[in-house]
C-alpha cells in the first residue's frame, strides 16, 4: 500500500477523527430526512447557509465562529421557511419551491463571499470543498488537552444529535411516518420538523470545515439511503447508517491517501474520498441487500424459474405417461413441448435425475415413484384450478389453461384440500381429463 | 338550507347528561380561494354510527381533516363534546385515508399500532411492554395479530387497514373520525371492521364514517350525512337515505353554486 508509510497517527487520527464525527452526526439526522423524502431539502439548507455565513461573516468582521455559525443556523431556518411559503402560496411543488430559494441564496452567498473575501482571508474552495486536511493545525485547548477545534465542535454536535435522536426517536418516528396523526395527536409535526431542521442546519455548519458545503450532501442522505436498503426497522436503520457512516470516513481517508497512489498521483482530497466511499457503500448495499438487493432478488428469481421448469417438466412428463405409459420422452420432445431453452432443461433434466424424481435411461427419462407422486400432485393442482376457474371465477375453458399453470407452482396440500371442497361434484377438469387422486390408490 | 334538525341533536343544553360528540356550525373550508366545503352545519348524536357519504370531490375528507384541525376553515366552528378540538383531542380516534402514509416506511404491524399510545405516553418516554402488550390485543381484536412483526409492506391492503383501525382502537377514543375504511379492502376485513364498529357502539361510542358503497349504507350505519360541498340532508338513515336526496347529492352538482363560485374565482384571479 503505497502512501500509508507517511502516515502519522497524531495528524492522520484526528483527520479520521473529524471525519468520523463528522459522518456520524449528519448520518443521524439524515436518517430522517430520507425517511421523510426530504433528501432534497438538506441539500437546499446546506447551500443556503453560505449567504448566512457571509453575513454574519461581514458583520462581524471576523472569522470567529459564533457570530458565523448564529448567521449560518438562521439562513437554514430561512431556507425550510422560505420553501414552505412558497410551496404554500405560489402554487408550485416543493421540488420547485426549494429550486427557487436554494439557489437564489447560494448564488447570493457566493456573490457576498467573494466580495467579502478581497479584504478578508476567507477561501470560497475552502468552504465549498471542506479542509479536513488543516484539522490538527487549528487546536484550542480544553481541560489541558489541545484538541482541533473542529474536534471539539464536531463532538459536541454529535452529542445534541444523538440525544435528539434517542429522546425523540418516539415523536421523530410519528411525525415522519403520519404528520397527521402527530398533529392531531397533540404532538405538533410542524415543530418537530423545524427543530430537525435547525439541527439539519447546525451540523451542516459545523461539517463545513471538514466536508464543504456540497459534500455534506452527500453526508447527509447516502448512508441512510443505503442502511435503509439493508433493514426494514427503523431502529436498525439509525444504528446502520451510522456504522456505514463511520466506515465511510475511514476507508475515504485511507483511500485519499493511498488510491491517488497507485496511478502515480498524489493524495487527494479526504472529505471528496469520504463521499465516493459512502457511494460505493451505497452501490454494495443496492447490489446485496438480503431482501432488496438487485443481486438477490436475481437469484430468488432465478431459483424460481427453475423450480417451475422443474415442476413443467415431471408435470409434462406425467402427463405423457397417462396417454401412453410406454412411451419415455428424451430432453428434446420435452423442450419442444415446453418452449425451454437448451441448457436450463438439461441441467434442470440432471438435477431431477439427482433428486431421485426422474431416471434417465441412455437419454430417455421416465418417472420414479416419488417423481410420480410429485407430478400427479402437480397436474392435480393444475386440473383442480381450472375446473374452481369456470366454476366459480365464471372464465371461459379456452383462456383457464394459463392461468392454471401458474397456479400450480404455489398451490399446496392444504389448498388443494380446500379446491376439493369446492369441486367435490366431478373428478373431471373442464378439457374432460381426470382429475388424479391426492395420494396414488394402490 | 334544507339541513333538517333531526330528533335526536334537539337543542343539547350544557348541562345535558349525554354530550354531543360532535357539532359543526357553518364550517366553510376553502383551497386557494376555492371553496371546498360551504356553510356545513350538523350535530351527530353519541352512540351512532354515522356515514358520510356524497361523489369524489364533495369535501368528504375535507370535513374530517378540518373538524380535526389539519387543514385551516375559512370560517366556521367545530365542538368535540362541547369544547374545542385542542381541549378533547384525547377523546377523539382518527382512522386516515390508507394512501396518506408511505407503506415503505420502516416499521412493523405493531410499531404502527403503538403511535396511538404515544399520546398517553408523553414526550421522550420510551414504549413499554405494557404498551405493546395493549397494541398487540388491538391487532387481535381485529384479526392480524399473527402480522404484528410484518414490515408494513408487506400486508395486504385489508391487513393495512386494520393495523389503521388497530391503532384507533388502542387510543381508547369516545368519537372516531374514519376515512373510507372499506375502500379497496377484501371481504374478509370487511366484515372485521364491521364487527369492530358495532363493538364501538355497544361501548357507547361514536363512528363518523367516510363511505362509498351506497348498496352498503342503510346495513351499516344509524345515521347519515350527505354531503356535496353543502349538507343535503343528515338524519337517520331510515328518514333520510332517500333516493330524491341521493339524486341531489350525486346528480347536477349544485351547478349555480360552482358556476358563481367558478366565476368569483376568475374576476379575482385577473384584477
Amino acid at each position: 500500500m503505497g502512501g500509508l508509510e507517511q502516515w502519522n497517527w497524531f495528524l492522520d487520527g484526528w483527520i479520521i477523527l473529524a471525519g468520523v464525527l463528522c459522518a456520524a452526526s449528519t448520518a443521524l439526522l439524515g436518517n430522517f430526512l430520507v425517511l421523510r423524502k426530504m433528501s432534497m431539502l438538506g441539500d437546499a439548507i446546506t447551500h443556503a447557509i453560505l449567504p448566512g455565513l457571509a453575513a454574519a461573516f461581514m458583520i462581524s468582521d471576523s472569522r470567529s465562529s459564533l457570530p458565523m455559525f448564529v448567521g449560518a443556523v438562521i439562513a437554514g431556518i430561512l431556507t425550510a421557511l422560505f420553501t414552505e411559503w412558497i410551496r404554500g402560496f405560489g402554487k408550485v411543488d416543493e421540488g420547485a419551491s426549494m429550486g427557487v430559494v436554494f439557489t437564489s441564496l447560494f448564488a447570493l452567498g457566493l456573490v457576498m463571499i467573494v466580495q467579502a473575501a478581497d479584504h478578508v482571508d476567507l477561501d470560497p474552495g475552502c468552504v465549498l470543498y471542506g479542509a479536513i486536511e488543516l484539522t490538527p493545525l487549528d487546536t484550542i485547548l480544553i481541560a489541558g488537552w489541545e484538541i482541533p477545534r473542529v474536534v471539539a465542535v464536531l463532538s459536541i454536535v454529535l452529542l445534541i444529535n444523538l440525544l435528539f435522536v434517542i429522546c425523540f426517536l418516539k415523536e421523530l418516528k410519528l411525525s415522519s411516518f403520519d404528520p397527521a396523526l402527530a398533529t392531531t395527536t397533540g404532538f405538533n409535526a410542524t415543530i418537530i420538523h423545524y427543530t430537525l431542521m435547525t439541527l439539519v442546519a447546525i451540523t451542516a455548519v459545523a461539517s463545513f470545515e471538514t466536508v464543504g458545503n456540497i459534500l455534506v450532501v452527500a453526508m447527509f442522505v447516502v448512508p441512510p439511503a443505503a442502511a435503509y436498503m439493508l433493514t426494514d426497522r427503523l431502529g436498525r436503520m439509525i444504528v446502520l447508517s451510522v456504522i456505514l457512516a463511520i466506515i465511510a470516513a475511514v476507508t475515504g481517508h485511507i483511500s485519499a491517501i493511498t488510491v491517488p497512489r497507485w496511478f502515480g498521483y498524489h493524495s487527494t482530497s479526504t472529505a471528496g474520498m469520504m463521499a465516493v466511499a459512502s457511494g460505493l457503500l451505497f452501490v454494495a448495499a443496492a447490489l446485496f441487500a438480503p431482501r432488496h438487493g438487485v443481486i438477490v432478488i436475481f437469484f430468488r428469481r432465478q431459483i424460481l424459474a427453475w423450480k417451475i421448469l422443474a415442476e413443467d417438466i415431471i408435470a409434462l412428463m406425467y402427463r405423457i405417461e397417462e396417454r401412453d405409459p410406454q412411451q419415455k420422452p428424451d430432453a428434446n420432445y420435452l423442450r419442444e413441448i415446453l418452449f425451454s431453452r437448451s441448457v436450463p432443461t438439461k441441467l434442470t433434466l440432471h438435477y431431477l435425475t439427482k433428486q431421485g424424481h426422474i431416471a434417465d435411461t441412455n437419454g430417455n427419462y421416465e418417472l420414479t415413484e416419488t417423481g410420480r407422486d410429485h407430478a400427479r400432485q402437480l397436474v392435480r393442482s393444475h386440473r383442480l384450478w381450472e375446473h374452481y376457474l369456470v366454476e366459480h371465477a365464471g372464465m371461459s375453458a379456452e383462456n383457464i389453461h394459463k392461468q392454471a399453470e401458474r397456479l400450480e407452482h404455489f398451490t399446496d396440500r392444504q389448498l388443494r384440500e380446500k379446491l376439493n371442497e369446492d369441486t367435490l361434484d366431478t373428478d373431471q377438469d373442464p378439457h374432460g381429463s381426470p382429475i388424479p387422486p391426492e395420494d396414488e390408490i394402490r | 338550507m334544507n339541513t333538517r334538525e333531526s330528533s335526536t341533536s334537539a337543542s343539547p343544553s350544557a348541562s345535558s347528561p349525554i354530550e354531543t360528540p360532535l357539532s359543526v356550525y357553518d364550517l366553510t373550508v376553502a383551497y386557494h380561494r376555492k371553496p371546498v366545503i360551504w356553510d356545513v352545519s350538523f350535530e351527530i348524536p353519541p352512540g351512532k354510527l354515522v356515514g358520510i357519504v356524497g361523489p369524489n370531490g364533495a369535501g368528504k375528507s375535507t370535513l374530517i381533516k378540518a373538524i380535526m384541525g389539519l387543514i385551516p376553515k375559512a370560517s366556521g366552528r367545530v365542538q368535540i363534546f362541547g369544547k374545542q378540538y385542542q381541549k378533547n383531542r384525547h377523546r377523539v380516534g382518527y382512522v386516515p385515508q390508507r394512501e396518506s402514509v408511505d407503506w415503505d416506511f420502516p416499521v412493523d404491524a405493531l410499531d404502527v399500532v403503538t403511535m396511538g399510545l404515544y399520546k398517553e405516553i408523553g414526550w421522550c418516554l420510551p414504549v413499554r411492554k405494557k404498551h405493546r402488550d395493549r397494541a398487540m390485543e388491538a391487532l387481535d381484536r381485529v384479526g392480524i395479530a399473527d402480522y404484528a412483526h410484518r414490515q408494513i409492506s408487506q400486508l395486504s391492503g385489508g391487513q393495512q387497514q386494520r393495523t389503521f383501525l388497530a391503532r384507533a382502537l388502542v387510543q381508547d377514543a369516545d368519537l372516531y373520525l374514519m376515512d373510507e375504511p372499506f375502500a379497496a379492502v377484501d371481504a374478509a376485513t370487511e366484515k372485521a371492521i364491521v364487527k369492530i364498529l358495532h363493538e364501538m357502539k355497544q361501548a357507547g361510542k361514536t363512528a363518523l364514517v367516510i363511505h362509498h358503497d351506497l348498496q352498503t349504507v342503510p346495513e351499516y350505519f344509524d345515521y347519515v350525512i350527505l354531503l356535496n360541498m353543502r349538507v343535503i340532508d343528515h338524519g337517520l338513515t331510515a328518514d333520510v337515505f332517500t333516493p330524491e336526496n341521493l339524486q341531489k347529492t350525486y346528480g347536477g352538482r349544485l351547478t349555480l353554486l360552482e358556476e358563481a363560485t367558478e366565476t368569483m374565482r376568475r374576476r379575482e384571479q385577473s384584477l
